[in-house]
């Protein structure tokens, strides 16, 4: 494919290697924040060829894995009542709540339904009139326009059997925490290449002013991670710390002004909890006041519930980067894929289960 | 998070209210809404996420990139030019 | 009397009595059933064997071991690209029998129709039935036909039952899987999942990809020809792709098997979908490809033998089997890194990430 195969190169990616063994001299840990770079590092064994000296830590950059258990039981909650048809990502779908997960609802008789785009859950609700269409909102701000166009369409179609139920996360805010905490041990950050594409580059220029950590905005094929590495520890071996765009071919720093200016309509920022981490301030986007008619948590009156999580799941610490999901000790024991603790381990983009997918077959180099 | 993929517009429909239009992939062809390139052209590269075109691809940034990476030299020099 | 409304293509000898769709009655075993047996579904199959559809067959067997296979079919769309639920329980069951080295001798045919199904979408289903199974050279000699209420099965399921022939001497199975073998699959993988994925609700996409839905039971009898005892295991990697497969074989026989990710052919516009929708293509089901290990000494013959047939033009080498006691999967990356292959974990789903 144009523009992908040619960034999996294996010469090149050698020659990057290389590159990063020659100028590297001090021991670094390298954070991504996001699912998709944590996905293609492990996937690539990318990890497993760099220099020991340098270590990748994988960051909250999966929105499904912090969707809260307790938005995750509304959801539950919403999709099992007879005239919804509850529409979502296939990512939430095997993510369990505190007692079922979508798939479970499914088969208890409830409409849950796959889709692709939001929008086509808006076809559903205009071809269904008799239903109540509900969307699962969830995403970063790479998703999030797509999200606000379907809010828009549904305004402008006059649906009145359409709402969304909203969990938006932003990623600045996500890096801030991780990078202001006093236990932080994260040298620098891969900026997600995709969130950029859309809200630009600017937003992380207060960031390595205040914390003096460098932020690479970088890509997801093996070539775009490897160079991504490659600028942050050159960055930090030269002791500097800037923004610095290893995507340019997707990415500017002002970013996508249409899709940022549906965004102000449609939505406005909040506080969110993240699962495993708790509260961050600003750090999401609920529907604003011209679009709240279309919130499914007010439509349901399901109230935001406060749900105990696992005792023995440490997501959370695999989140913020403090361990290694090989490192939790129910990791491929107790917790696995067909029965995870928590969601590090059900998306297909959490770290832990990218681990447990993609775990480097050992001994064999 | 974002899984986003880039294919060519082929085709671009600008009679319905929303901008759509069809994006190959190798010969996958999905339609996708182009509401958020409202300058872009039949022949350009888009990046889509989940049916939506959310950035255009720069070619010539492209090329910059895969040259750069292609010469060892060429990268050393990029090192130590920083 | 009711208008009969005569489907396209099919030629009804005498009209069904009264009506166009399936009734509770066509499962009855009555006047109606016998109907249907008669007009619809015996012209429909067209075996030769059999002026009626028996209870019970009698089939000759030349060899004392015989395979025995079943599988239930309810794939949705009906019809999608390349082929159809009927093409499925054909080929689908026809593999299973060639992945044991036999050669198909008779198919049955079980049938769960729904209640109001159109008698036109059954006589196309019964008549595409018919036509796989004169294409494999494999005759349907009995079945069941059964209705249930409106609402309790999805228009029609179809269950297939083969027989067939293993030669003396040959023995093909997982158990046989020998560190040292070469991994060889039949062509790229993948098409048949895209295909039906692209017309799923929700999901379509335009593409060229059909469904590669084929029987193999003539490529493994040229594979056998040239390799004999060398030929050690053969799989038709369907639900779970190829991966689940490899994953199965490696688990029974508790070996290890290496694959080189580049060396897995894989067409463009399976690529291209499944990078849209977050699949991989190793865990894509295929109708129409088979996998096989042989000894090392014969796997160039055996990628020749199966390139000198239509559906084998893209044979090749992928891998090989790996002395593993903890019988793990694991794939090459281009980096050279070596990671780790799982069956998949239930229903491929699309996803953001």
């Amino acid at each position: 494919m144009k523009y992908l195969d040619e960034y999996r190169d294996p010469e090149a990616a050698r020659r990057l290697l290389d590159e990063i063994e020659a100028i590297t001299t001090g021991s670094w840990r390298i954070m991504e924040v996001c699912g998709g770079q944590t996905h293609s590092i492990i996937r690539n064994g990318i990890d497993r060829v760099l220099p020991g000296r340098i270590e990748l830590v994988h960051g909250p950059g999966c929105p499904v894995c912090v969707t809260p258990l307790g938005v995750i039981d509304m959801a539950l909650d919403i999709a099992a009542r007879p005239e919804v048809t509850f529409c979502s990502f296939g990512d939430m779908l095997r993510v369990p709540g505190s007692e079922l997960d979508l798939f479970g609802v499914r088969s208890q008789g409830g409409d849950v339904r796959v889709v692709y785009s939001p929008l086509d859950a808006v076809e559903l609700a205009r071809a269904n009139p008799d239903r109540q269409v509900v969307f699962f909102a969830i995403g970063f701000e790479t998703t999030a326009p797509a999200n606000a166009m379907a809010v828009h369409e549904a305004a402008r179609l006059g649906l009145t059997n359409f709402s969304v139920l909203v969990s938006h996360v932003l990623v600045p805010p996500a890096i801030e925490a991780i990078a202001g905490a006093d236990t932080t041990t994260v040298d620098g950050f891969l900026a997600a290449g995709h969130v950029c594409a859309v809200m630009g580059t600017r937003q992380y220029e207060p960031l390595v002013e205040r914390y003096g950590v460098p932020i690479v905005v970088t890509g997801f094929e093996p070539l775009d991670v490897l160079d991504g590495i490659r600028r942050v520890v050159g960055q930090l071996e030269r002791g500097e710390a800037k923004v610095e765009n290893a995507y340019a071919r997707v990415v500017g720093v002002d970013g996508n002004p249409a899709a940022q200016q549906m965004l102000a309509e449609v939505f406005e920022p909040c506080d969110r909890r993240w699962r495993g981490i708790g509260t961050i301030p600003a750090s999401g986007w609920r529907l604003a006041d011209r679009f709240r008619s279309f919130d499914a948590e007010a439509r349901f009156d399901v109230g935001a519930r406060d749900r105990p999580e696992s005792g023995r799941c440490r997501s959370g610490e695999v989140l913020l980067g403090v361990i290694r999901p090989d490192e939790c000790p129910a990791f491929g024991t107790e917790c696995t894929p067909l029965t995870p603790l928590g969601a590090t381990m059900v998306s297909s983009e959490g770290a832990c289960a990218a681990y447990h997918q993609y775990r480097p077959a050992m001994p064999t180099p | 998070m974002c899984l986003a993929v880039p294919g060519q517009v082929v085709a671009i429909d600008t009679s319905t209210p929303t901008p759509m239009g069809v994006v190959d992939f190798d010969g996958i062809r999905k339609e996708v809404c182009l509401a958020y390139l409202p300058d872009v052209r039949i022949g350009d590269y888009a990046l889509v996420h989940v049916g939506f075109a959310i950035a255009k691809v720069d070619e010539e940034s492209a090329h910059r990139s895969l040259a750069l990476w292609a010469d060892i030299d060429a990268l050393e020099q990029d090192e130590g030019s920083r | 009397m009711t208008e009969i409304v005569a489907p396209e293509g099919w030629t009804c000898p005498a009209p069904l009595r009264h009506h166009d769709r399936v009734v509770l009655g066509h499962g009855g075993g009555g006047r109606l059933s016998a109907d249907l047996i008669e007009h619809l579904l015996l012209p429909a199959y067209g075996s030769a064997a059999a002026a009626d559809l028996p209870d019970a067959a009698v089939v000759h067997a030349a060899t004392d071991r015989l395979a025995f296979s079943t599988d239930a079919y309810v794939v949705r769309p009906l019809y999608f690209p390349g082929g159809s639920i009927a093409d499925l329980a054909v080929n689908g069951t026809i593999n299973d029998l060639a992945m044991r080295g036999a050669r198909p001798s008779a198919l049955s045919v079980s049938l769960i129709l729904e209640e109001g199904l159109p008698l036109a979408t059954l006589a196309r289903v019964a008549d595409d039935l018919g036509r796989a199974a004169r294409a494999a050279g494999v005759d349907v000699v009995t079945g069941d036909t059964k209705v249930v209420g409106k609402g309790q099965a999805d228009e029609v399921f179809i269950i297939t039952t083969g027989v067939g022939e293993i030669p003396d001497g040959v023995d093909i199975g997982p158990l046989r899987a020998t560190p040292g073998d070469l991994v060889v699959v039949s062509g790229p993988i993948g098409a048949h999942g895209v295909a039906v994925l692209s017309e799923r609700e929700g999901l379509t996409f335009g593409t060229d990809l059909v469904s590669d839905t084929a029987p193999l039971h003539e490529m493994v009898a040229a594979m056998l020809a040239v390799a004999g005892d060398d030929l050690h295991v053969l799989r038709d990697p369907t639900r779970g792709g190829l991966a689940a497969s490899l994953c199965e074989i490696a688990a029974t026989a508790r070996v290890g098997v290496e694959i080189d990710e580049r060396a897995v052919p894989v067409p463009d516009q399976v690529a291209a979908a499944c990078s849209m929708l977050g699949l991989d293509p190793m865990h894509v089901a295929n109708e129409g490809r088979l996998v096989a290990m042989v000894a090392p000494a014969r796997a160039q013959a055996v990628v020749d033998a199966m390139r000198s047939l239509a559906d084998g033009a893209d044979a090749c080498v992928i891998g090989q089997v790996t002395d593993d006691p903890r019988a793990r999967v694991v794939v090459r990356t281009p980096l050279g890194v070596a990671r780790i292959v799982d069956r998949p974990m239930g229903e491929q789903l699309p996803r953001i990430c």
